[in-house]
């Protein structure tokens, strides 16, 4: 099972290799199964076991029973004490997460995490910025999709280089599997990095990649009340981008109410309407892309 | 969504906090989940138990204190109750809260052995 998400077993490929689990992540088990505490030789090694790393505990040697606050064992008497913790759950996705924005931070490097439903038209969008772009701007797209390849080669086929992440049961990606991705990817100083997460408008709110921003599309074809069904996702992005504005003439979309309702979750929300094929708003969508990059690299000096 | 995850989670803290403390038994835990976190406690009680079969928390007591929704309203200017993410000011009726507290997910205690 997926330490992060959960659901089902962790078959995570990152550029086709599997994802071989981080140094901390306990070993997965199931019900019924006995976990194995084993001797740690030296610090802490990563060990995959069908691409599961295991948690290495130092071995007992001795019990005994003359160690407790009372330096005696009274038969009866337990050792019960109490441990404070203050652990945030959530702590390991969000150390990831750190990491890579310090790395970014550190490369000027402007990382945008590109979340939607399915079908919204994020992959086509990305195809006509790399085209818009022609060049004048170093960048590489790491691609999330449950199976294939298929996004990636479409942005290589744009003529950007693209890094395919295939989740397997995974319904989100997360900073560990970003990481991963980046060490294979060696992406150039000062490039823009565009994260096409999975079509998934629930799960990738809350697992933060460690971007700059979180780009939310959303597409004339789907409902004005998009937002209010999936708050999450509105909230814990910066931009909004309303996708194919031209097919509008043969709707009964009322974009200024689904703009309304994006508003109402999110007041400080940036929204650009836009249409890949007809070319509406991609100016507005390539200067908010140029002045995040030219911020990027002004913190940096 | 994301309960087994998360006792997934509760269950890695407990063992590194374990494996630190050198215990060989935790007894009880203690949860810190937020009013507006968004979890399903049955859900996540029922996980809880399913992970920690055959681990050093095997049969431990969960205890989940729930901490409460707070937010500051920019209309009123005042912080008040929030009970729901996304809900009307309950004093002015607005929907600009900015949630300042009840987000939190933590393993704030272990009574181990």
């Amino acid at each position: 099972m997926c330490t992060i998400c959960g659901c089902g077993k962790g078959e995570t490929l990152i550029g086709g290799r599997a994802h071989g689990g981080s140094q901390a992540r306990a070993r997965q088990h199931k019900p019924g199964e006995k976990l194995h505490f084993r001797a740690r030789e030296g610090s802490t090694t990563l060990v995959t076991h069908d691409g599961h790393a295991q948690v290495h505990l130092p071995e007992r040697a001795t019990i005994d029973f003359g160690t407790g606050p009372a330096g005696a064992h009274a038969p009866g008497m337990s050792q019960a004490r109490m441990v404070k913790i203050e652990r945030d759950i959530l702590a390991k996705n969000n150390d990831y997460a750190d990491q890579n924005r310090r790395y970014f931070s550190e490369h000027a490097i402007f990382a945008l995490n590109l979340v939607s439903s399915p079908g919204s038209g994020k992959t086509t969008l990305l195809v006509k910025t790399i085209t818009a772009l022609n060049g004048a701007q170093s960048l590489a797209v790491i691609e999330g999709d449950q199976q294939t390849d298929n996004d990636a080669a479409r942005i290589r086929a744009a003529g950007a280089p693209a890094l395919q992440i295939n989740t397997g049961k995974g319904c989100h990606l997360d900073a560990h599997m970003v990481g991963q991705a980046m060490q294979q990817l060696v992406l150039k100083d000062e490039s823009l990095l565009l994260i096409e997460n999975v079509g998934n408008l629930v799960c990738p709110a809350g697992f933060d990649l460690g971007e700059a921003h979180k780009v939310v599309i959303f597409s004339v074809t789907e409902g004005e009340d998009k937002p209010l069904k999936y708050p999450d996702m509105f909230r814990a992005a910066d931009l909004m981008l309303l996708s194919k504005c031209d097919l509008l003439p043969h709707l009964d979309f009322d974009a200024g109410l689904a703009v309304a309702n994006a508003f109402r979750i999110n007041p400080g929300l940036k929204v650009i309407r836009i249409s890949a094929s007809s070319g509406e708003g991609m100016a507005e969508w390539l200067e908010w892309i140029r002045a995040g990059c030219h911020d990027a690299i002004a913190a940096k000096h | 969504m994301h309960e087994m995850s998360i006792a997934e989670s509760v269950l890695q803290i407990i063992e590194e906090a374990a494996r630190i403390e050198e215990c060989t038994k935790v007894k009880a835990v203690w949860l810190e989940i937020g009013q507006l976190a968004g979890v399903e406690k049955e859900s996540l009680r029922f996980c809880f138990d399913v992970v920690t079969r055959d681990s050093i928390a095997e049969d431990a007591r969960l205890e989940i204190v729930e901490t409460l929704g707070r937010g500051w309203c920019m209309d009123c200017a005042s912080n008040v109750a929030v009970t729901g993410r996304y809900e009307a000011c309950p004093d002015c009726g607005s929907f600009r809260i900015e949630v300042t507290g009840g987000e939190e997910m933590r393993v704030k205690e272990l009574e181990v052995e």
